[in-house]
C-alpha cells in the first residue's frame, strides 16, 4: 500500500520535471527558431490560431449575451442597470476572456497539436527526421509551441471585445440600457491595470495549454489508442492547470 | 505556392484582428456615440459643483434621453464648472429658462443632467446657456446636513 503511494508519488515527480526540462529545451530553441525559421510559426500560428476564430468569436458573443442578461436581471434589483456594462467588462477581461478562450483553444488547438505529434510519432516519421539529421524538437515542437503561444493573447484579446459587444447587443439594444453610461460606466471603472491582468493570463494560459498540448503528444504511446488517450489527457490536464493557474495570478495580483 | 499565399494571409487576418481586439480593449474606443440625431443644438450650462458627471452621460427630459454631454470643464473665471452638451434639434420647442439639475440614476447609478421646463416663449438654440441649474447633491454633505440638524435640534428641547 505505503510502496504503491511511495511509487506513484515519485513517478509523479519524474514526471513533473521531465515536463520542466522539456518546457526549457523548448525555451532554449525558441528565439533560434522565432527569427530563423519564421514561416514554421507562421504556419502554427495559422493552425492554432486563425482557424480558431470561428469558434472563439462565436462563443465570445454569447457569452459575452449571457453576462449582460444576467447581469441585467440581477442589477436590476438595485437600480444599478447601468453597472451591467462594467460587469461583463470585469467579468470577461480578468477571467472569463483569458480562461474560456483557454478552454476552448485546449479543445480546438490543444487536441489537434496532441493528436498530430502522436500520430507522428506512431508512424515514426520522428525517427525518421532524425535519421535525416533533422531535429524533430526544432523543426515540429517549438514551432507549434511557439505558434499556440502567440495565438493565445490575440485570442483571448477578441474573446472579451466580442463579448462586450455581446453584453453591448443584450443589454442596450434588447434590454434598454442607456448606451451612454454602459460605456461611460465601463471607462469610469476600468483601468490599464485590469486589462494587463487580462493579458497576463492569457499568456500564462498559452504557454501552459501549448506546452501541455506538445509534451503530451510527444509522449504518447505511439499506437491508435495511445495517441487517443494523449488527446484526452492534453484537454484535462490543460483545463486543471489553467484553472490553477487562474486562481494564482488572481491571487498574486489582488 | 497558392495554399502558402491563403495561409499568409489568414494568419495576416487573424494577427490584425487580434491586435486590434488588444487596441480596442486598452483604449476602450467607444463605439458609443449612438445618441445619433443628424442634428443637435449645442447649449451650456454653470454648475457650483458636478458631482461625479461624466461627458457622454445622458441629458433627459421628463425622464427621456433627448441629448449627451459633451465636454464637463472647469471654468478658472467663475470657479464654476461647464457642461456643455448637445440636444437633438428634433426638440426645439424647450423654454430657454428651463432649470438643468444633476441627478443620480438610481443608488449606484451614473449621474445626468436632467432638464425642467421653464415657461418662457423663446426657446433653446445653438449656443444658449441655461441660467437655472442645481448642483450635484454630495451624499456626504446631506448626510452632513442631516446630523447636523439632529443635533441642534436636540439642544432645543
Amino acid at each position: 500500500m505505503f510502496r504503491e503511494i511511495y511509487y506513484a508519488v515519485l513517478e509523479f515527480l519524474r514526471t513533473f520535471g521531465a515536463l520542466q526540462l522539456f518546457f526549457l529545451r523548448l525555451l532554449q530553441h525558441s528565439p533560434s527558431i522565432l527569427f530563423r525559421r519564421f514561416g514554421l510559426v507562421v504556419k502554427q500560428v495559422h493552425n492554432a490560431g486563425a482557424l480558431s476564430i470561428v469558434i472563439i468569436m462565436v462563443c465570445g458573443l454569447f457569452v459575452g449575451g449571457v453576462l449582460g442578461l444576467q447581469g441585467y436581471s440581477n442589477l436590476a434589483r438595485f437600480n444599478a442597470e447601468d453597472s451591467v456594462g462594467t460587469f461583463a467588462a470585469f467579468a470577461l477581461i480578468k477571467e472569463l476572456g483569458p480562461v474560456i478562450t483557454a478552454l476552448l483553444f485546449a479543445g480546438r488547438a490543444g487536441t489537434a497539436l496532441a493528436s498530430e505529434i502522436g500520430l507522428m510519432k506512431a508512424t515514426d516519421q520522428l525517427s525518421a527526421m532524425e535519421m535525416m539529421a533533422v531535429n524533430p524538437m526544432r523543426r515540429i515542437l517549438v514551432p507549434r509551441f511557439l505558434g499556440g503561444v502567440i495565438s493565445m493573447p490575440l485570442l483571448a484579446a477578441v474573446f472579451s471585445t466580442i463579448g462586450l459587444f455581446g453584453a453591448h447587443l443584450v443589454g442596450v439594444n434588447l434590454l434598454g440600457v442607456d448606451v451612454g453610461a454602459f460605456w461611460q460606466q465601463i471607462q469610469q471603472t476600468l483601468d490599464m491595470a485590469d486589462i494587463y491582468e487580462g493579458v497576463v493570463k492569457s499568456v500564462v494560459f498559452g504557454v501552459v495549454a501549448s506546452l501541455l498540448a506538445v509534451w503530451e503528444g510527444y509522449n504518447a504511446i505511439p499506437t491508435a489508442e495511445g495517441v487517443g488517450r494523449a488527446t484526452t489527457r492534453t484537454v484535462v490536464i490543460t483545463a486543471i492547470a489553467v484553472l490553477f493557474f487562474d486562481f494564482l495570478i488572481t491571487a498574486i495580483v489582488l | 505556392m497558392q495554399q502558402t499565399r491563403a495561409v499568409e494571409l489568414g494568419t495576416g487576418l487573424f494577427v490584425l484582428l487580434g491586435i486590434g481586439a488588444l487596441f480596442f480593449l486598452t483604449t476602450q474606443t467607444t463605439g458609443g456615440n449612438d445618441f445619433s440625431a443628424s442634428e443637435t443644438v449645442e447649449v451650456e450650462a454653470r454648475f457650483e459643483n458636478v458631482g461625479s458627471l461624466k461627458r457622454r452621460a445622458p441629458v433627459s427630459m421628463a425622464g427621456v434621453t433627448i441629448g449627451r454631454i459633451v465636454t464637463v470643464e472647469f471654468d478658472p473665471a467663475t470657479l464654476e464648472a461647464v457642461v456643455v452638451f448637445i440636444i437633438d434639434s428634433k426638440y426645439d420647442q424647450i423654454p430657454d429658462d428651463s432649470d438643468a439639475s444633476i441627478l443620480t440614476a438610481g443608488l449606484l447609478g451614473s449621474q445626468y443632467i436632467a432638464l425642467q421646463p421653464g415657461g418662457s416663449e423663446t426657446f433653446l438654440e445653438n449656443g444658449s446657456e441655461i441660467m437655472f441649474t442645481q448642483s450635484a447633491i454630495v451624499l456626504e454633505n446631506l448626510i452632513g446636513k442631516y446630523l447636523f440638524n439632529r443635533e441642534s435640534g436636540s439642544d432645543d428641547e
